[in-house]
């Protein structure tokens, strides 16, 4: 038995992991230093979700995939042109803060809203999908309250693993503790996955599906919702970046004999 | 006036996990800092009698229980409707939970059933002014933040290992059971079983006093020009095995097993630490064959002593960052470590 899914993805972007991060006291809040000058990237953990929808939906014919995304929309344009040339999807836009110092609770209720909105939307159908954290607030929250506000009780997050039964039946691996997974069974439709690394490799650049794509990406950035986050209730006392700076002391020239006795020594400490 | 509801689920076989106690310790000392507050605690298992009463000393003025083979199984239908029948006895304004996989996938959702807020990955939390501050990281453990928020309720969840456990006493401790009444819908996900690791083929052990951290430098060739990775494969497992260690990876070591290269088979992406990994927490580091800055070091943020080997003696994983740097060959270090381990 195949069903044809409907699979909304969230995902946002995060500067690339590779630039140096600096906070900054902004009028607003917490902010990084040149936030808008950074170089972005599709959040790892939501990427990951995405090319799982999109293998999800390529075996379970009928399906379709969509990538609601909320950020700065020029941000949000930048990043698209890479990962539309990755897999078919429709991108559904909100144009707003992806700063890591937003709350979770409101960014989650603009994305229920911009899935619930979706037309034809189907919850027999739904399965929505995301990073279990993101790089950027690394919350671990958002999810679930999108899951709680489109009314989805079957969530799962950490998730390595979705297998589709013959019975139409979900079975799911999720990351728990001491590097073991968690396998549930879940009757089917409409349930939250949380993804974190899955099994797929990042699929390679398709100028063809990228072309098909943009089709409906430029489109949908054009009439991207402004969607304010005002951090009601939240405030923060500060944001630092770590001052610790250790004295390495530095060995030179000793043999591996007397190196080992001295790490032996430490490890029995 | 705030009450403080401390959210803990038994494990297997009855008992706290560390995890419980360190939220414990927290709310305890909230509750401490926090004139007039009233602290409880809600327990949810099969049975919670004995976790009750192993931490019946405490501060805690009453204790809340669901139990039932429902509630065994960590399920997010089944766990937050029982955290919000919980809540809702207990009449809290502030939950404090441990940030184990079956809180943290569940206290979100509960926080926005209760039309609050939760706050995750919580490492401090504090009392200034008559104010609840917590701190947390962002940016994946890149820089650290410190906030407040007029909401309530406020759902906290506790990082394992970010805290002392309490030492709260054992006792009797009166639990009041709250009925939790599932729908039909609440069950539609059964938990079947977990999958792991052979006992002795099990590289993460998050008990452990030592991580060790492999580099991409294992599988790179060496000074007579060819790669030994079958001589790396035995050094690192053997010495996981003498010194009871946990093993934490490089991603750019994990990706290439991913990408189907006969690299060290035993790593996946469980053990990847760093940016898009885990940030374990142990008392002892030791990094081999490791290269790169910020934001590669992350991974070992939280790790209180740090020790390298490394052959570039300008390594910005371990410079700044470890508190000895042994400029050696790994390979050569760790045959030795292995042989003395053995021989003690």
């Amino acid at each position: 038995m195949t069903t044809a899914y409907q699979i909304v993805v969230c995902g946002s972007i995060v500067p690339d992991p590779l630039q140096t991060l600096e906070p900054v006291a902004a009028p607003t809040g917490p902010a990084l230093k040149n936030e808008m000058m950074l170089p972005a990237v599709l959040d790892p953990w939501a990427g990951h979700a995405l090319f799982e929808a999109a293998n999800l939906a390529k075996n379970n014919p009928g399906s379709k995939v969509w990538l609601v995304a909320l950020g700065p929309k020029a941000k949000l344009q930048q990043v698209m042109m890479t990962v539309a040339q990755k897999v078919p999807f429709e991108l559904v836009a909100l144009d707003g803060s992806a700063s890591g110092f937003t709350d979770a609770t409101e960014t989650a209720t603009a994305l229920a809203e911009a899935i619930a909105a979706i037309p034809g939307l189907d919850k027999s159908k739904l399965l929505v999908f995301g990073g279990w954290e993101s790089a950027s607030r690394g919350a671990g929250a958002t999810m679930q309250i999108v899951g709680e506000r489109l009314g989805i009780v079957d969530q799962f997050q950490g998730v390595d693993q979705l297998t589709v039964n013959a019975d139409g039946s979900l079975e799911i691996l999720e990351r728990i503790e001491g590097g073991k997974h968690q396998v549930s069974r879940c009757a089917g439709a409409p349930a939250l996955l949380g993804w974190a690394t899955g099994n797929l490799p990042e699929p390679k650049n398709n100028p063809q599906v990228g072309m098909v794509n943009m089709r409906t990406v430029m489109p949908a950035l054009q009439k991207a919702k402004p969607t304010k986050l005002a951090g009601e209730g939240l405030s923060f006392a500060g944001v630092a970046l770590p001052k610790q700076l250790r004295e390495t002391k530095i060995v030179k020239d000793q043999s591996p004999d007397a190196i080992a006795q001295e790490i032996v020594a430490w490890i029995k400490k | 006036m705030e009450t403080i509801l401390v959210l803990a689920h038994t494990e297997n076989d009855g008992s706290l996990a560390k995890s419980a106690r360190e939220a414990m310790h927290s709310a305890a000392a909230l509750h401490q800092s926090l004139a007039g507050s009233q602290l409880v605690v809600g327990l949810i298992g099969d049975h919670v009698q004995a976790a009750a009463n192993s931490i019946a000393a405490s501060p805690a003025t009453k204790y809340f229980g669901v139990t039932g083979t429902d509630f065994t199984q960590a399920r997010y239908a089944s766990d937050a409707a029982a955290a919000e029948s919980i809540f809702k006895a207990a009449q809290a304004t502030i939950v404090v939970a441990p940030a184990t996989s079956r809180w943290a996938r569940v206290l979100p959702g509960v926080a926005q059933r209760l039309g609050g807020r939760a706050d995750t990955h919580v490492t401090g939390v504090a009392v200034t002014d008559g104010k609840i501050s917590v701190s947390r990281w962002y940016y994946r453990q890149r820089m650290e933040g410190a906030l407040t928020r007029t909401q309530r309720p406020w759902l906290i969840g506790i990082d394992p290992g970010s805290q002392p456990a309490c030492a709260c006493g054992a006792g009797t401790a009166a639990v009041e059971m709250v009925a939790v009444a599932l729908p039909d819908t609440a069950r539609r996900t059964t938990v079947t079983g977990l999958r792991e690791p052979k006992a002795d083929a099990q590289t993460i052990r998050p008990d452990a006093q030592l991580l060790f951290v492999t580099g991409a430098g294992w599988t790179k060739k060496q000074a007579d020009g060819q790669t030994h990775v079958p001589e790396a494969e035995k050094l690192i497992l053997g010495f996981l095995k003498a010194a009871r260690a946990s093993l934490g990876s490089s991603k750019s070591l994990v990706d290439l097993g991913g990408e189907g290269q006969a690299v060290l088979p035993f790593l996946s992406h469980l053990n990847q630490i760093g940016q898009t990994g885990a940030t374990p927490r142990h008392a002892k580091g030791l990094s081999t064959c490791c290269h790169g800055e910020e934001p590669h070091t992350v991974g070992w943020r939280f790790i209180n002593e740090r020790r390298a080997i490394s052959l570039d003696p300008n390594c910005g994983w371990a410079r700044g960052k470890a508190d000895v740097l042994y400029v050696a060959d790994a390979f050569a270090v760790v045959t030795k470590v292995n042989e003395l381990l053995a021989a003690a």
